[in-house]
């Protein structure tokens, strides 16, 4: 298949002239182009944060009411004890979602259309959710994993250590796949009628596909939490 | 040779894994709009939080016909056969 032609590989090979960092970044794109995205974003939230005024101007407008919007969102779903855990959640939202929409622009490619990012986002999340449980119950926090019935214990531990690992690999999949998928679509679509604006109705439905992607992590992640903090039944 | 009918097999195989896949998610997503189109229709109030369940629901459904693309894929691309296939097809 055609390799798409990728802007910040080809800056990096024409900079370090075939060395070890040219080698590297053709190797593995995705990890250029997520720390692209982590430049990106880092560099908008400086330039809002810089000029930060009692009367908000354009740029900090819409960082508040994204911010206020996911906060509100949040708190909305696991009531006042999830504040805390606003960073995360906004942090891996942002994330994701500028990973997926960053694939749309020409010579650019999704780092959520690998699967190392993927699997990375969804341990963070997945191993968040022990360290809430830990922090919320204790030594309790064990009782979530044996069920109601004392002489069932040892089949519904297992199940649920199976299902707590199909956690991560179901978040990481899924994402993957739909990135991936959608890159695939494209690729096919190019090949056989590109010429003819054919491609251009899937990259709308791209745009589409990658709203609701980070939407639908971001709103696992809460779930996962939330059933971490409460109490076992 | 074998390795040609490996691949033959192969392709067949991921061809019917997503037509499959695709039949089932189809019928799922399929009931679950209708119920969600039903709700609206009796209470037009709610169709924020139904809109968002919805959506949810819909992305659940999509991610099992999502696992049949990843399986598909990996039976065409990262087989052991994969490299010889290419080696025959002249890449």
């Amino acid at each position: 298949m055609e390799e798409p032609y990728l802007y910040i590989v080809k800056l990096i090979e024409a900079i370090s002239h075939g060395g070890f960092a040219a080698t590297v970044a053709e190797k593995y794109p995705y990890v250029v182009y997520q720390w692209v995205v982590m430049v990106v974003l880092i560099l908008l939230s400086f330039f809002a944060v810089k000029a930060v005024k009692m009367v908000p101007g354009k740029m900090q407008n819409i960082f508040e009411i994204v911010i206020s919007g996911i906060e509100n969102f949040i708190i909305g779903i696991t009531g006042e004890e999830g504040r805390w855990l606003f960073p995360i959640l906004a942090t891996v939202f942002i994330y994701i979602l500028a990973c997926n929409l960053i694939g749309l622009v020409p010579g650019f490619t999704p780092p959520t259309a690998d699967l190392n990012t993927t699997l990375s986002c969804a341990l963070v999340v997945v191993v968040f959710t022990h360290i809430i449980g830990i922090k919320y119950h204790g030594m309790k926090y064990i009782k979530h994993f044996l069920g109601p019935i004392w002489w069932l214990a040892p089949l519904i531990f297992v199940i649920e250590v199976i299902g707590h690992v199909a956690r991560a690999m179901s978040l990481s999949v899924r994402l993957f796949g739909n990135m991936r998928g959608h890159e695939l679509v494209l690729a096919i679509l190019f090949m056989l009628a590109g010429a003819y604006l054919a491609p251009l109705p899937i990259m709308a439905l791209g745009i589409f596909v990658g709203i609701v992607q980070a939407f639908v992590f971001f709103i696992l992640s809460i779930m996962y939490f939330q059933g971490a903090m409460e109490h076992a039944h | 040779m074998n390795a040609i009918s490996f691949f033959v097999a192969s392709v067949c195989a991921a061809g019917f894994a997503i037509g499959i896949a695709a039949f089932g998610c189809g019928l799922g997503q399929g009931n679950g709009l209708k119920a969600a189109v039903e709700g609206i229709a009796r209470n037009p109030e709610a169709s924020g939080k139904i809109t968002t369940t919805l959506i949810i629901g819909l992305a659940l459904i999509e991610s099992l016909c999502i696992y049949a693309l990843v399986v598909a894929l990996i039976i065409i691309y990262a087989t052991p056969y994969a490299s010889t296939i290419a080696a025959l097809l002249g890449h």
